[in-house]
C-alpha cells in the first residue's frame, strides 16, 4: 500500500521492525494483508486481474470499484473529524443526491442526452454543497455540538429524499448517467476513477499547502488557532460543505450502480462505515492529525471484507457480524492500554540487545 | 407575583448574572420562579402541550383518553429505550447500539420460545443478553478506552450481525404463556388501557427517577457528565459509574426488545433499525444536552410522547405521508437545539 500522503513516521527507532510495528497504519494494513491472503487461499485466483472487452475484469478491479463511494464519504469525513466534529448526515445525503438527480432525469424530455445529465449532476451536487453548508453552518456559526447539527439533517433528509421521489423507487434508463457508476475509462472503472481522483486532489491540496495543518490545528486546539490567527470557522465551515459534495457524488455513482433512488436505503449505514474507515486508519475522533493514507487502508479494508463475505457463500446480512470483529480488533490494538503494555513488552526486549538482534 | 429578589430563581447568579433587561425564555422563568435547569423539559412540555392542542382543534376525538394511552401502548419500547440512553448521555457519551441489542433480544426471545424453552427462563435470559453485550461494551469504553462511539458502533454491528445468526427470517410467537402475558390488560378508572408493556415502562422510569436523584450512583452520574476528571478528584466511583451506565442501557435495550416482541407477537432481525436516533433524538428533545451532565428522565419520556404524537398527528392527517414524520423530527430538533444553545450562551 503506498502510503503516499500523511504517513508520519515516528523518530526512527533503533531497529527498523520497531519502527515499523509502531506505525499507525502498522495494523490496519497487517489486517488488510491478513484479508487479502484469506481470499487467495479460498479462492487461489482471487488476485488475479484479467481483460475482457478492453476492461479489467477482477476481485481487486472489483474492490476499487466498490470501494469508490466510501472513499469518497471517509474522504470528507477524514476532514471533518480531523477539525473535532462529525457528519452523521452523509447517509442521507447520499439518497438526496440519488433521489434529486434520478427524479430530474427522470422528468426530462430527453433521459438519454448528456446535456440532462450534466444539468442532473450538477443540481445534486449543488444541493448537497447547499446541504453540507447548512451543516457548516449550525457547526461554525450557531456553535451546535457536531453530532447534533448533523443528526438533525441526518434524521430529517431522508424524509427530504422521500419527499422528492414521492415515496417511489424512482428508476430510469439513461445510458450516459450509467457510465459514472457502471461504465469504463481507460479499461478502468470510471466510478473508481473519479474517486481515486479526488482523493489524490485532496491529498496534495491538504499536504502539499498549509491546509492540511491548518485542519489538525483547529482540531487539536480550536481556541488557540483562532488566537494563532487561523480563520477556524472558514476551515469548520469548508470541511462541512466539502464533506457533502463528495457525499453527494458518492449518492451519484451509488445511484448509478443501480439506476433506481431508493430514498429508504441508499447510503444506509454509509455514515458509520465511513467512520470506521476513519478511525481504523488511525484519524483520532477526538480531532487533529489526520492520515488521508490511514482512511485509504480503511476503506479497502471495510471493502474487502464486505466482497469476501460475498465470495465465501456467507448471507451478506451477517457482514456486520465481521466488521464488529474487525473493528473491535484494531480499535483494542490501538488503544492507549494495549500499546502501554506491548511498547513495556518491547522494552523488556530491548534491555537484551541479543534477542532483539534475532 | 414575583416582586422578590430573582436570586433564588437563577442557578448560579453570580455578579451581574441576571440582567434585568433579559428577554424570552429566561425572563418568563424568571417571572414564573422556575429553575433554569428545568427549562429545556418545560420546553419540552409546552410543545407536547402545543402539539395536543393542534391535534385537538384539528381532529375530532383526538384529545380522548384513549389516544393518549395508545401513546404510551405504541411507544413503550422506545420509552424503555431513551430511559436507559438518557442515563450514557448524561455521562457525556452515547450509545447507538440500542436498535441492534433491541431487535436481537426480540429475536432471541422468538427463537428461545419457538425452541421449546419456558417463558419463564427466555424472559430474565433474554433481558440478560442486553446486560451483557452493555457490559462488554462498558468494558471497551472504560478499560481499553475506546471512544463511546465506535464501541457502541462496534456493539451495534455485532448485535445486529448476531440477529441474522440467529434467524434471517421472521419468527412468530404463538405460545400461550407469552401471548397470554403480552395480551394482559386493565383499565384504569373504565377508560385508560394499561398493557403489561406499559405498567413494564412506568416501572422502569420510576426506578430509573429514583437511580438518578436519590442515589449516590445517580449524583455521580451527573458529576461525571459536568466533569469526568473533577469527579475523579472527588474520589467518585467514575471507572464503576461509566461501566455501569452501560450496563444499564443494554438492560434497557435488553427489555426494550422483550416489549418489542410482546407489541408484535414476533421476532424479526432488522427490527429496530436506526431506533437508536428515535431514542437519541427523544432525549434531546426532552432537554438532555449531549455534553453530559443536565437532563432528566421525565424529560426524555416526554421527548419519546412528543415524537409518539407527532406520528399521530400525521396519522390522523391521513394526507400527509409518512416521510413527513422524519422532517418534522428533524425541524423539532433543530429548534430544541438552537434553543438550548440559546440558554446556554446566555448562562454563560
Amino acid at each position: 500500500m503506498p502510503a503516499t500522503t500523511g504517513s508520519r513516521t515516528r523518530p526512527a527507532g533503533p531497529t527498523g521492525l520497531r519502527n515499523l510495528t509502531h506505525h499507525t497504519l502498522f495494523w490496519p494494513v497487517v489486517a488488510l494483508v491478513a484479508l487479502l491472503v484469506a481470499n487467495t487461499i479460498f479462492s487461489p485466483d482471487f488476485l488475479s486481474v484479467s481483460i475482457l472487452d478492453g476492461h479489467l475484469f477482477g476481485a481487486p478491479i472489483d474492490i476499487l470499484r466498490n470501494s469508490a463511494p466510501l472513499l469518497l464519504v471517509s474522504l470528507g469525513m477524514t476532514l471533518v473529524i480531523a477539525t473535532r466534529g462529525i457528519d452523521l448526515s452523509v447517509g442521507a445525503v447520499v439518497a438526496i443526491a440519488g433521489a434529486l438527480s434520478l427524479s430530474f432525469i427522470a422528468t426530462a424530455p430527453d433521459p438519454g442526452a448528456v446535456s440532462t445529465v450534466i444539468i442532473a449532476i450538477a443540481i445534486a451536487l449543488g444541493l448537497c454543497l447547499v446541504l453540507g453548508i447548512w451543516n457548516g453552518f449550525l457547526v461554525s456559526v450557531v456553535g451546535i455540538q457536531p453530532i447534533i447539527a448533523t443528526l438533525i439533517l441526518m434524521t430529517a433528509g431522508r424524509g427530504v429524499a422521500m419527499l422528492i421521489t414521492e415515496g417511489q423507487i424512482t428508476t430510469v434508463t439513461s445510458a450516459p448517467f450509467k457510465t459514472l457508476g457502471a461504465g469504463f475509462w481507460l479499461g478502468l472503472p470510471a466510478a473508481a476513477l473519479i474517486a481515486y481522483g479526488v482523493y489524490l486532489i485532496v491529498a496534495l491540496i491538504t499536504r502539499r499547502s498549509a491546509l492540511g495543518m491548518l485542519v489538525e490545528a483547529v482540531g487539536i486546539n480550536p481556541s488557540a488557532s483562532r488566537l494563532a490567527g487561523v480563520r477556524a470557522r472558514t476551515i469548520v465551515w469548508t470541511v462541512f460543505a466539502l464533506s457533502g459534495l463528495f457525499s453527494g457524488l458518492a449518492g451519484l455513482i451509488l445511484a448509478s450502480n443501480v439506476m433506481a433512488a431508493d430514498a429508504n436505503n441508499a447510503g444506509l449505514f454509509i455514515e458509520l462505515d465511513a467512520i470506521l474507515a476513519v478511525v481504523i486508519g488511525g484519524t483520532s475522533l477526538q480531532g487533529g492529525k489526520f492520515s488521508l493514507s490511514g482512511t485509504l487502508v480503511g476503506v479497502l479494508i471495510i471493502t474487502t471484507l464486505t466482497l469476501t463475505v460475498t465470495i465465501v457463500g456467507i448471507s451478506p446480512l451477517v457482514t456486520p457480524l465481521f466488521k464488529a470483529l474487525v473493528v473491535i480488533a484494531v480499535t483494542l490494538l490501538q488503544s492507549p492500554r494495549v500499546r502501554d503494555k506491548l511498547a513495556a513488552r518491547a522494552r523488556q526486549r530491548a534491555a537484551r540487545p541479543e534477542e532483539v538482534a534475532a | 407575583m414575583a416582586t422578590t429578589t430573582p436570586q433564588h430563581t437563577v442557578e448560579g447568579s453570580g455578579p451581574g448574572a441576571p440582567r434585568p433587561g433579559g428577554s424570552g425564555p429566561a425572563r418568563i422563568a424568571r417571572r414564573l420562579r422556575i429553575d433554569r435547569r428545568y427549562l429545556p423539559v418545560v420546553g419540552t412540555f409546552v410543545v407536547l402541550a402545543l402539539i395536543l392542542a393542534i391535534g385537538g382543534v384539528r381532529y375530532d376525538n383526538f384529545l380522548s383518553v384513549g389516544v393518549l394511552a395508545n401513546l404510551f401502548i405504541n411507544n413503550s419500547f422506545l420509552i424503555v429505550l431513551a430511559v436507559g440512553m438518557t442515563f450514557v448521555i448524561l455521562t457525556g457519551g452515547i450509545d447507538l447500539s440500542v436498535g441492534a441489542v433491541l431487535a436481537l433480544s426480540a429475536v432471541s426471545a422468538a427463537y428461545l420460545i419457538d425452541a421449546g424453552v419456558p417463558v419463564a427462563v427466555v424472559l430474565p435470559a433474554v433481558v440478560l443478553i442486553g446486560s451483557i453485550i452493555g457490559l462488554l461494551i462498558g468494558l471497551m469504553v472504560h478499560v481499553f478506552e475506546v471512544q463511546p462511539f465506535i464501541a457502541t458502533l462496534a456493539g451495534m454491528f455485532f448485535a445486529r450481525g448476531l440477529c441474522f445468526v440467529i434467524a434471517p427470517e421472521s419468527i412468530p410467537i404463538t405460545d400461550e404463556t407469552f401471548v397470554a402475558i403480552a395480551g394482559w390488560d386493565t383499565w384504569i378508572a373504565g377508560q385508560w388501557r394499561m398493557t403489561t408493556s406499559v405498567i413494564v415502562a412506568l416501572v422502569v422510569i420510576g426506578i430509573a427517577f429514583y437511580l438518578l436523584h436519590f442515589t449516590q450512583f445517580g449524583r455521580t452520574v451527573y458529576a461525571i457528565g459536568g466533569s469526568e476528571q473533577s469527579a475523579r478528584l472527588m474520589g467518585l466511583p467514575v471507572a464503576r459509574t461509566k461501566v455501569l451506565v452501560y450496563v444499564i442501557s443494554g438492560t434497557c435495550a435488553g427489555l426494550g426488545g422483550l416489549l418489542f416482541a410482546m407489541y408484535s407477537r414476533s421476532g424479526y432481525s432488522l427490527t429496530g433499525v436506526a431506533m437508536e436516533l428515535d431514542a437519541i433524538a427523544a432525549v434531546v428533545i426532552g432537554g438532555t444536552l449531549l455534553t453530559g451532565g443536565t437532563g432528566f428522565v421525565l424529560g426524555s419520556v416526554l421527548g419519546v410522547l412528543v415524537l409518539g404524537l407527532i406520528q399521530t398527528i400525521i396519522t390522523y392527517e391521513g394526507t400527509l405521508s409518512s416521510w413527513w414524520t422524519k422532517i418534522f423530527i428533524g425541524v423539532l430538533l433543530l429548534v430544541f437545539v438552537v434553543l438550548q444553545r440559546v440558554l446556554s450562551l446566555r448562562k454563560t
